[in-house]
């Protein structure tokens, strides 16, 4: 083995990690772009698929133009806040803020039957890491249309299972209220009754990322409680 | 050295190299590597595969690189130059399929981030890129990784099979019309202590078929 002398190899790591830092750094900016247009096109998709229209990556942003009618954002008394983006609010940041200062955006989309429904959406925590998701209430305000879920990071074939058709596809026609009182929709470890409007199965092996769904669900709709309440029809 | 050189891109002994981890030299049954990610990723046979051919490409460019790069890895620091190797290859591979490949992207979520800890890359630098020539390395990383996703594949099939009664997430179980007879799918199937038990039962199974892989008892 060749000695190496302690300048070689300071001049050694040196050259090595400007090389990477300059490979990773050119990596980063140069794929931006197509990074940021896949996260806006799988928004969109997620969006569409929340109230049962399956987008492809191909066709998600023209058929958002053509479903999704409205956006806005509204604050927890359910007041109508202009000049604010709905589809650019990052409800994680949002969430850091006090309640009464968050901005809640609200997406209106008209499905196929005709049907004017609105889409929230929705962040909270998994087991690894963020999960989120887009909710769609038929206009009682109070039946679920659709769900679609997402996650960062949960475990392949056990907290993952969220974002699957079969776990989704549970949530639709289950009830957020209980008369006046919000519920949300809960999910049950071992499986729901069949005749529970509040509840679903959970995903066996996924506990934590159960629990966190259920948490996600509970915190980010209550926030919309006045504004339901006052359009519920 | 010149015998070196003039020996054919696919002598017996380079091919040697690319089938040696698949059995007699296998990274999980045999040198025991990469064992975690076995367990993380072989509940359903999609995601398996996927990190099978990442970890694949990972291995066998990193070992290129290093095997390259041999004679001037200063041998004192020579384990962070190979992981700054490794953990630049698996971020440029990141970045590429976020930009490129967003559905395998999300597919494999933080497992691609994992590549980085696979004991198996780490393994086959120290033991065989920092004392080859780069072709020979660029076999042995194929090889390697072939002889994971072998594994994983193995694993992955029976979890998915007899744990969610798919495969590929077609559900095999159900078309045979099994349930009606009662059974139901093994929800210890997928969890992590099956992979275990099932990685144990490969390798009784083919120390028992392969006498000469079993280790001398240690008196």
């Amino acid at each position: 083995m060749r000695q190496f002398s302690n300048r070689y190899i300071f001049v050694f790591s040196t050259v090595m990690v400007v090389i990477v830092a300059v490979l990773l750094s050119l990596a980063a900016t140069l794929l931006q772009p197509a990074q940021e247009r896949n996260q806006e096109i799988e928004k969109k998709k997620s969006m569409l698929e929340s109230i049962r229209i399956p987008a492809s990556r191909q066709n998600a942003v023209e058929l958002y133009d053509k479903y999704i009618r409205e956006s806005f954002v509204i604050n927890t008394r359910g007041e109508v806040l202009e000049g604010i983006d709905a589809f650019n609010v990052a409800l994680r940041n949002e969430q850091r803020k006090p309640a009464e200062q968050q901005s809640l955006p609200v997406f209106r989309a008209v499905t196929d039957e005709g049907e004017q429904v609105i889409i929230l959406p929705l962040e909270g925590k998994g087991l690894w890491g963020p999960i989120n998701g887009y909710i769609s209430l038929r206009r009682d305000m109070n039946t679920v249309y659709g769900v679609t879920f997402d996650h960062k990071g949960e475990t392949p074939g056990l907290g993952a299972e969220i974002n699957t058709p079969g776990f989704e596809n549970m949530f639709r026609d289950k009830k957020l209220y209980e008369d006046q009182t919000f519920v949300s929709v809960k999910v049950v470890k071992g499986g729901a009754r069949k005749d529970d409007v509040h509840g679903v199965d959970a995903v066996s092996g996924g506990t934590i990322t159960s629990r966190g769904l259920e948490n996600m669900l509970f915190d980010c709709l209550e926030k919309y409680n006045d504004y339901l309440l006052k359009n519920r029809n | 050295m010149n015998n070196q050189e003039k020996e054919p891109l696919f002598s017996a002994r380079n091919i040697k190299l690319l089938t040696a981890p698949l059995h007699k030299d296998n990274p999980i049954t045999i040198q025991v590597l990469g064992i975690c990610s076995a367990l993380a990723i072989t509940v359903k046979l999609k995601p398996a595969l996927v990190m099978a051919l990442s970890v694949t490409i990972v291995v066998a460019i990193s070992n290129v690189v290093i095997a390259a790069l041999r004679s001037y890895i200063p041998d004192r620091i020579r384990i962070i130059v190979q992981l700054v190797v490794i953990a630049t290859l698996v971020i440029m591979v990141d970045q590429i399929l976020k930009a490129y490949a967003f559905d395998v992207s999300k597919q494999l979520s933080v497992f691609v981030g994992l590549i980085i800890t696979n004991c198996i890359l780490m393994g086959r630098l120290e033991a065989f890129a920092m004392a080859n020539r780069p072709w020979p390395s660029f076999l042995d990383g194929l090889g390697n990784g072939a002889g994971y996703g072998l594994i994983l594949v193995i694993v992955a099939f029976f979890r998915e099979l007899l744990g969610s009664g798919t495969i590929f997430g077609y559900p095999v179980m159900e078309k045979i019309g099994i349930y009606t007879t009662g059974y139901e799918n093994n929800g210890m199937f997928i969890l992590p202590p099956m992979a275990l038990i099932l990685v144990g039962l490969i390798i009784w199974a083919q120390r028992s078929k392969d006498r000469s892989l079993i280790e001398e008892k240690q008196s």
